[in-house]
């Protein structure tokens, strides 16, 4: 006999204690006056607060991620309060749905057009790996085309899902290096891609 | 009088005589074959014929048979008459070397999208239709891929293991 | 001083008084991948062309491949706001195919369930309108009724939107009694919800001056491009499949259609919120049959078709003809007559329709599925000729274009 689920029925109240978190201060040597720190410290702790997605919606995990932008699943929290859907203005591109070959040069094009630093979240298991759709049409996974940083399974992921995927981006960036866009991995990685 | 099977049929029969055949009712359904010239002139008289009024034509479509020689594509239309609430299919049957069947987008402008569609998968070339290129397929594919000949997977990949995928 | 600077310019582009605009596969509109080239006069459209097939998963060619109750979870990724209606649309296909009758209770469960999923399209179509015409606010409103209707398929299914819900004679397993306690909750919070949101646009005067005349159809040339659904009705054709070929008992109910005049955004962003409140008076009207079904016939949520509905569990680990037709059902012994059916819906946005030619083996030897979005998007150029630009963004999004629908 399956336990039903009772969450939602009979919601507990909320408490301003469990809501307000506060970013953990980097290491570094204080005095009156100075913080000393790393640079890629506080600069991580900046960028991964405030990441600006560009959501690249395509099908079913689209209405998914509509619905983790909605109030009940607020990614706003997460400093993803503005949804830049212009490439040019954006750190993260979520590529969320199947993405058909026929959709694959635009996926590319649209990563070109990204300013560095840029991340890659791939969110379902069409974008992961073609999904369930191993057919002649369908790329099968988009790190065919464009280097991916999180990939997130699920069909559709659950919202939950979505948001821990975005918490390891959130890690990515709080502990990316200065100088990894500069380094010989990172350029070989995009060399790799055909991206110059 | 309602209007029923038997009516459509007599009509037709009355109108095109022995060219119409396999007439058949599957699950309720009113089918029939008729030869790929008359496909549009068929149409024509379900649409005008005062009686009969098969204005809408809910779908169009193709089915490939490659084990029946010289009819191998059959190109299927389901039309719907609303004001009297009776569907109707009827096929024709073309060769796929040379796969010319009529156009229907004079007479329904929705045939126009539906007919791309039958093309882009099975190749039948639609006479008179204005703009007949792939639809959901990429451009430059060079084959028909809803052909029984054609497999589903693309050839090409290199991450899935096909013994370990049971194909 | 003859430096003769040459900028080259292509062909004929001076000439040419149109500006050429790519409403590309990726707009902020995000309601799917399909492209529009638009040759603007100003601001004036001249003329448009669409291109689709950016989402082509060969669902057609994918069903060839697989058993018929392995297609319930293809089905689901068609129109992919409210799966539940193509699976059970699904179901119905392959019910009329295999001759299986399905009870009153399991009709009734299936009618719920079609008609939440009805309401959940037809929240994200019009929250949507208002964030194309630029409010927010609506949207924010309903996807948390949206919310409560996921936790009801969880319910039911265990999934929150591509449910892959039911099973050919009925469901998996019977509605829990959470499930119904969410239902009741839904339908007792929810006509304040939607009346809330349709204070915010119904008589909101930019809402309207933005929609009322915006991309115009008149019946006979949507009856000519193949409209169906709210679409259609919104250009003044009263065709509803439930009504017109009743499926999974909808004659028991008692319900309007609303109709529209003109065909405009107006009248479709009303005639969906219309359906929403017509939804809610059949899915009490269904509840209340149910509740007062008594004695066996209220705990029956499956055919008697053991040939094609999978035993349970504890029938099949204790008892021999459970065990072979476990067996047989899934290793594809099972009689699958061969023929030919056609079997309509009414989906969110129209017929949508099965066409299923069995030879007999355990797979499909054809399945096409009759899509409405695909049919009537080629509309689109003749409902946005002489429109501004951001009418023609409105006509978009008010049509409910879904592209998995579109490409399948």
């Amino acid at each position: 006999m399956a336990r039903p689920v009772r969450f939602n029925i009979h919601p507990i109240q909320a408490d301003i204690k469990d809501n307000i978190s506060l970013a953990n201060m980097p290491e570094g040597y204080t005095g009156e006056g100075f913080f000393a720190s790393r640079l890629s410290d506080v600069v991580g702790l900046a960028r991964k607060n405030s990441i600006w997605p560009m959501p690249f919606a395509t099908s079913c995990c689209g209405i998914e991620f509509m619905a983790v932008m909605a109030s009940h699943y607020d990614l706003a929290r997460f400093g993803a309060e503005r949804l830049a859907f212009s490439p040019r203005q954006c750190d993260l591109l979520m590529v969320m749905g199947t993405i058909a070959k026929k959709m694959g040069p635009i996926v590319k094009q649209v990563y070109l057009q990204m300013a560095e630093p840029r991340w890659v979240l791939a969110m379902g298991a069409c974008a992961s790996s073609g999904g369930i759709f191993d057919t002649y049409s369908v790329l099968q996974g988009i790190d065919q085309v464009i280097p991916v940083d999180v990939y997130v399974p699920g069909c559709p992921p659950r919202p939950e899902a979505v948001i821990d995927g975005f918490m390891r981006i959130q890690d990515l960036v709080g502990q990316e290096s200065v100088r990894r866009r500069n380094s010989e991995q990172y350029k070989g990685l995009l060399q790799s891609y055909g991206i110059q | 009088m309602a209007l029923t099977n038997e009516t459509i049929k007599d009509r037709l029969i009355a109108k095109f005589g022995e060219q119409l055949s396999h007439f058949e009712e599957p699950y309720g359904l009113l089918t029939f074959e008729a030869p790929r010239d008359l496909n549009l002139k068929v149409m024509q008289f379900l649409f005008d014929d005062q009686e009969l009024r098969f204005q809408f034509l809910t779908d169009l479509t193709a089915v490939h048979y490659p084990d029946q020689q010289g009819r191998e594509l059959a190109v299927v239309y389901h039309l719907h008459n609303l004001t009297d609430n009776i569907r109707l299919r009827f096929k024709v049957f073309t060769p796929s070397e040379k796969p010319d069947v009529f156009t229907a987008t004079q007479l329904y402008s929705s045939a126009n999208w539906m007919e791309r569609e039958t093309y882009d998968f099975y190749g039948v070339n639609f006479v008179g239709h204005p703009n007949l290129k792939r639809i959901l397929n990429v451009d430059e594919m060079e084959y028909f891929p809803m052909r029984k000949e054609f497999p589903l997977e693309d050839q090409t990949r290199i991450d899935k293991d096909d013994a370990m995928f049971g194909r | 001083m003859s430096t003769e600077h040459h900028i080259k310019l292509p062909e004929g582009s001076i000439e040419k008084s149109t500006t050429t605009l790519n409403l590309g596969p990726t707009h902020p509109a995000t309601h799917g991948v399909f492209q529009n080239i638009l040759e603007l006069d100003g601001e004036r459209i001249v003329s448009a062309e669409q291109t689709v097939g950016y989402i082509h998963r060969a669902f057609e060619k994918l069903a060839e491949r697989r058993p018929l109750y392995q297609i319930t979870t293809l089905t689901d990724r068609l129109n992919y706001c409210s799966s539940p209606i193509n699976n059970m649309g699904w179901h119905l296909t392959c019910e009329k195919l295999l001759g299986v009758k399905t009870p009153k209770r399991v009709d009734y469960m299936r009618v719920i369930i079609m008609e939440l999923a009805r309401i959940s399209d037809h929240l994200i179509c019009s929250s949507v309108v208002g964030v194309d015409s630029g409010a927010f606010t609506g949207f924010l409103y309903v996807m948390q009724y949206r919310e409560l209707i996921y936790e009801i398929y969880e319910e039911v299914c265990g999934s929150r939107l591509t449910t892959n819900m039911g099973r050919i004679g009925g469901f998996e397993r019977n509605f829990t009694a959470a499930a119904w306690e969410k239902l009741e909750r839904f339908m007792a919070e929810y006509p304040a919800v939607l009346k809330e949101f349709e204070n915010l646009f119904s008589r909101n005067r930019i809402f309207m001056e933005r929609t009322i005349g915006a991309g115009p159809i008149s019946a006979e040339r949507a009856l000519n491009y193949g409209f169906t659904g709210p679409n259609l009705r919104a250009a003044g054709v009263d065709y509803d499949v439930r009504v017109h070929s009743p499926y999974s008992s909808y004659e028991d109910f008692e319900f309007d259609i609303p109709v529209g005049s003109t065909g405009d955004c107006y009248d479709r962003f009303l005639v969906r919120n219309g359906e929403m409140w017509q939804s809610l008076r059949i899915i009490e009207q269904a509840y209340r049959k149910i509740q007062d079904m008594k004695g066996a016939e209220a705990d029956v949520y499956h055919a008697d078709a053991p040939e094609y509905y999978l035993p349970s569990k504890s029938d099949v680990y204790t008892k021999m003809e459970a065990l072979i037709w476990h067996f047989k059902i899934v290793m594809g012994e099972t009689d699958i007559p061969p023929g030919e059916v056609y079997q309509a819906v009414e989906g969110g946005n129209g017929e949508l329709g099965f066409y299923l030619i069995s030879d007999g083996g355990r797979t499909p030897y054809r399945l096409h599925f009759r899509r409405p979005c695909f049919i009537y998007y080629q509309a689109y150029s003749e409902l946005t000729k002489g429109a501004m630009l951001s009418d023609a963004i409105i006509v978009m999004s008010s049509l409910n274009l879904i592209a998995g629908e579109m490409d399948a």
